[in-house]
């Protein structure tokens, strides 16, 4: 209570050093890149870096701060990627591309928070693996689903089939939005870094802000202990589902930038399968569970670390693959923690026995 | 207190890998930096100075999946383009410049296909051989497009994928294929009841399927049975040759690659269903699957521009250089990246391109060739473009009698 | 006839699933971790029956034995090397790390092997089952499987019920701590149940690519996360479960694509297995687990 008016608690200076550290990395880099120091390919992925770290944050705030194992965040960035590619497809020509992505943002979060929250009724209700494999079946579901939508908008309005483009009976100047397996081709460019940092920034703000009002203590309540956070009145499902729900909906938003970043946009299993579901919890668990900033330095680092290791031909991914368990057992194992520690104290130690003559 | 003990821990561990992770980036693009001394004069349009650095090379990037589960097309694409590249520095290069050829893995997902692309961009490349799948290459021609470099995608089938005046390709487009398909069986009269079993997942499958439907409409052709499957259930066939059967299909038209049409043709046999199967270019390879009992693929028909065992020199002379490299016989896609070479080659030469030419200038000299220039390739013979980026070449019918192509 | 022929089709896809799952039940219901890495030993399994019967023109049980024993040893040595020291870690490390060794072993097999198909000769060399004149074709390597499955069930369950080191993974799957108070070696017994299900793996292996003939360093990722539905389906960590989840997911499977929609087959197979965990949260034989205050 004190220090609501006084100085900046711990956990708001520690939430100023994340943003601090994405408003730095942001500046340093838009100065690199002026100065021409940054190659095409940093450039080219500066987009994905926001998408990733997006998408990791939003992904912890399921599994750090809620306790639950999500696999299917993969299938909500796909449902936030195909709604909004569609709306800006189809408004490419009348509409003026700042209000057109504000749009297909909204639209985007907006229908990945609505299947997360269909999602979530049921399937909240499961508990550990079991609610892994439902939510990765769900992901799988939402990714055969759109590979079987056939979408077109022609004089006569909107047409729509679960079979073929055919069945459709499009006239002949009609445009196909989505079409099947082929996806939709021909999304408006409207991602970039400054978006995607903004829409990071946003991002982290309301997970971070979410943290700590009181549905977020109360989530953390239900996830440290659900017996007694039920005891003490707590509603666990209603918790429960809006934590779920929102986080649907920033993993929707990551799927808007990814979708207006690339011409062409496919349900495959590479990009919108359980795989990328893993890959996101990869970044999580790396960048440290319920820890934000770490969510977003691992998905940096590791969206990186394939492309660093091109020179390596064809070994890149095999040392990837080593790399990542190096790293985890770096991280995780108990006797590296322990290691870590005694060396760390047995440094301290030295420095005061340095300070001390 | 344990768990904040452990992301104090993970902090420190987190900042070690930023260290590291930075020390990797930096030292990436400084050797990028390097290079850029190199090619300094194609990146940036207005200086052509002197270019005496990057004096008689010509840099062409690949992109193509080397890793995942379709590595075994950007392989061979990048197998048959480094052949071509071979062949050619042997004889004296383009123009008196030694080609040079980097091939970047794109893992079959477009946006590490723009990320190859951007590799390739800080390396140098001037002009572009990929990418090998139709959804990486689309993405691709995006950035192409607005760098203005000139593309030309081996086996990149959808028909967007040379949407923008800067790409061509090599193979058929889907549509082509659908409709020839659907010509020749109606032509031939080789039924008249059919069933289509094809990848619903998959972009070149579903996009042959689509045209294939709509043109076998207007051949009356009937199409009994249509089934699909995905890239997430591509094992058991039986239901869907279970139901192609049962509709009393006589002829089973196969517009999917050779790995899934190897277990449905083993499957088939199981069955004893004795129909006729019909496929498109990417049921070549089917014979040279490891171990494959090739007497399961008696009779089957298909469209394809290339066949590892025909007799003309061009291909006998590939045929034996790649089982030399590479110890296995080439498929269509190697033919493909290797007619992709050789087409460039053509081109530059018409379009007299010389070592000191900026991208653009590169880009738009080969944009313009193109439509002049006839190759006679692997995939077929005088091979012409239009300016749309489609090419003209007739589809050859093979049949595959005694474990072997036979022209039909 | 022809629904007799899909239902027949469906349990030789699901046999396999089944045989897949029965590994994946008996790791994670010892070691308590989902080993993503399972499908890839598969595939491993396959490679190395690939190379000796094919390729070196060993005697098909000699191949599917060697094959058996590669597996053993890689699966113990990846417990030892890449799970081990996360003993005690949060699960979702090991999850991870078992991603890693999964990725690890598809690009091992890539760049020994390549990226080319292979097809593997059938080991199940016996004549196929006709029924009513041909009409109704079952396939020897169906029937081989389904029976490699029960005995394998049957025997995992003697094994656990009625062994002492049997025994000791009960012990130590319900409490490690405790386990190891009473004197059992719970690094040794985890190794065990690795060396069981990775052996189990191979013979897996060797029956998917018999009955599924095309081999590529993937062949075992699709079918192995499908047996870990199935073995959720059927209540992981149970023995029989396993074995029932994973027929009844291949009969669903090609069911749905008969009658349903072949496009979304997959959505559907999905769609049952969340329905039937929303009734049966644990599973169809799963155990209820009481939650402790």
């Amino acid at each position: 209570m004190k220090t609501k008016a006084g100085k900046l608690s711990k956990t708001a200076k520690n939430d100023m050093i994340t943003y601090g550290m994405v408003i730095a990395a942001y500046i340093i880099v838009q100065i690199l890149v002026s100065t021409g120091h940054v190659s095409s390919l940093v450039q080219g992925l500066l987009v994905p870096f926001c998408t990733y770290s997006i998408v990791a944050v939003a992904l912890n705030l399921t599994v750090g701060i809620l306790g639950e194992l999500s696999l299917g965040h993969a299938g909500f960035m796909c449902v936030g990627a195909f709604t909004s590619a569609v709306f800006s497809l189809a408004c490419k020509e009348t509409l003026p591309s700042v209000p057109r992505f504000a749009a297909a943002l909204l639209i985007g979060a907006a229908s990945a928070a609505l299947v997360g929250f269909l999602v979530g009724v049921p399937v909240l209700r499961l508990k550990g693996d079991y609610l892994a494999i439902v939510t990765l079946a769900f992901g799988e579901i939402i990714k055969n689903i759109i590979n079987a939508i056939y979408l077109g908008v022609d004089a006569e309005g909107l047409h729509f089939s679960m079979k073929d483009a055919l069945s459709l009976g499009m006239s002949e100047d009609g445009l196909m939005l989505i079409k099947g397996a082929q996806g939709v081709t021909g999304a408006p460019h409207d991602s970039n870094f400054t978006v995607g940092v903004v829409l990071l920034l946003i991002t982290l703000f309301i997970v971070q802000h979410f943290i700590r009002s009181r549905t977020g203590r109360a989530v953390m309540a239900i996830r440290d202990n659900r017996i007694a956070a039920e005891s003490v009145g707590i509603n666990i499902t209603k918790y429960k589902l809006i934590a779920f729900t929102i986080s649907a909906s920033l993993a929707g938003v990551a799927g808007v930038l990814y979708a207006h970043n690339l011409s062409t946009l496919n349900a495959l299993p590479k990009n919108f399968g359980y795989n990328m579901s893993i890959l996101i919890l990869v970044f999580v668990v790396l960048g440290g569970i319920g820890n934000m900033r770490g969510s977003v330095i691992a998905a940096v680092l590791l969206t990186l670390l394939p492309e660093v290791l091109r020179s390596l031909n064809d070994y890149r991914m095999l040392i990837y693959a080593v790399v990542l368990i190096v790293m985890m057992i770096f991280n995780w194992s108990p006797n590296m923690i322990f290691l870590r520690k005694r060396v760390r104290q047995r440094l301290a130690a030295g420095r005061e026995a340095g300070e001390e003559v | 207190m344990k768990k904040k003990l452990l992301s104090l821990v993970l902090a420190g561990a987190m900042t070690a890998a930023v260290v590291t992770g930075c020390g990797n980036s930096a030292s990436g693009s400084q050797t990028s930096d390097g290079a850029d001394s190199q090619t300094e004069e194609s990146a940036a349009d207005s200086q052509t100075s002197d270019g005496a650095s990057s004096g008689d090379t010509f840099k062409i990037g690949g992109i193509g999946p080397l890793t995942g589960s379709a590595a075994v097309y950007g392989v061979a694409a990048m197998n048959g383009s480094q052949i071509a590249v071979d062949e050619i520095n042997a004889a004296g290069g383009i123009n008196g410049m030694t080609v040079e050829l980097n091939f970047q893995d794109d893992e079959l997902d477009a946006e590490k296909s723009v990320n190859a692309y951007n590799v390739l961009k800080d390396w140098g490349a001037q002009v572009i051989d990929g990418s090998v799948t139709s959804a990486c290459s689309i993405a691709v021609s995006d950035k192409t497009h607005e760098d203005q470099m000139f593309q030309l995608t081996p086996s990149g089938s959808a028909v967007d994928c040379v949407q923008y005046d800067n790409a061509f390709r090599i193979c058929f487009s889907d549509p082509n294929q659908g409709i020839a398909s659907a010509q020749y069986i109606s032509e031939n009269k080789l039924a008249s009841k059919i069933a289509v079993i094809y990848d619903s997942s998959d972009v070149y499958s579903s996009g042959i399927y689509e045209k294939f439907a709509q043109e076998a409409a207007s051949q009356s052709l009937e199409i009994v049975y249509a089934g699909a499957f995905t890239a997430d259930s591509n094992k058991d066939f039986s239901v869907q040759l279970q139901k192609a059967k049962d509709a009393g299909a006589e002829l089973v038209f196969l517009p999917i690659y050779y790995t899934e049409a190897s277990l449905i043709l083993t499957q088939a046999a199981d069955m004893g269903l004795d129909v006729q199967f019909f496929g498109c270019d990417g049921l070549d390879g089917i014979l040279d699957v490891e171990n494959f009992d090739v007497s399961l693929a008696e009779g089957v028909m298909l469209l394809t521009p290339f066949a590892a065992d025909a007799t003309d020199a061009l291909t006998v002379k590939f045929v034996e250089a790649y089982q030399e490299k590479y110890g296995e016989t080439p498929n269509q896609f190697a033919a493909d990246g290797y007619d992709t070479i050789y087409t460039i080659k053509a081109a530059a030469e018409k379009a007299g391109i010389t070592a000191g030419m900026s991208t653009e200038e590169i880009c738009a000299a080969l944009t313009a060739a193109m439509p002049e220039i006839t190759v006679d390739g692997l995939t077929g013979e005088g091979i012409t473009w239009d300016a749309s980026g489609e090419p003209s070449k007739a589809p050859k019918a093979v049949v595959i009698k005694d474990g072997a192509y036979a022209a039909m | 006839m022809s629904f007799a022929a899909h239902l027949i089709s469906g349990i030789s896809l699901g046999s396999v699933y089944a045989l897949i799952a029965l590994g994946y039940t008996m790791v994670y219901g010892i070691a308590k971790m989902l080993n993503f890495a399972h499908g890839d030993v598969i595939m491993i399994g396959g490679y190395v029956v690939f190379v000796t019967v094919s390729g070196m023109g060993m005697n098909p049980l000699a191949g599917i034995v060697v094959s058996m024993a590669a597996c053993t040893v890689l699966g113990v040595v990846i417990e030892r090397v890449a799970y081990r020291p996360l003993r005690g870690a949060s699960p979702l490390a090991v999850l991870i790390t078992a991603i890693g060794v999964s990725y690890l072993l598809q690009n091992i097999a890539l760049l020994a092997f390549g990226s080319d198909p292979k097809a593997f000769s059938n080991v199940v060399t016996l004549p196929n089952l006709e029924l009513f004149d041909g009409q109704l074709v079952i396939k020897s390597v169906t029937v081989v499987t389904v029976a490699v499955s029960v005995v394998v069930m049957i025997g995992l369950t003697l094994f656990v019920k009625k062994t002492k080191i049997g025994r000791a993974m009960t012990a130590v799957s319900e409490d490690k701590g405790a386990a190891q108070l009473m004197g059992i070696n719970v690094n040794g017994t985890i190794a065990v149940t690795f060396a069981i299900g990775s052996s189990l793996a191979a013979l897996a292996g060797v029956l998917l690519c018999s009955a599924y003939p095309s081999l590529t360093p993937y062949t075992g990722s699709m079918p192995g996360i499908k047996a870990f539905v199935a073995a959720v389906f059927g209540g992981i960590g149970s023995i029989p479960g396993a074995f029932i989840g994973g027929i009844l997911l291949g009969v669903i499977e090609n069911l749905s694509k008969a009658y349903i929609s072949s496009q979304l087959a997959d959505a559907i197979v999905f769609s049952i297995l969340i329905i039937v965990l929303l009734v049966k949260p644990t599973g169809l034989l799963g155990k209820q687990v009481q939650e402790k205050v």
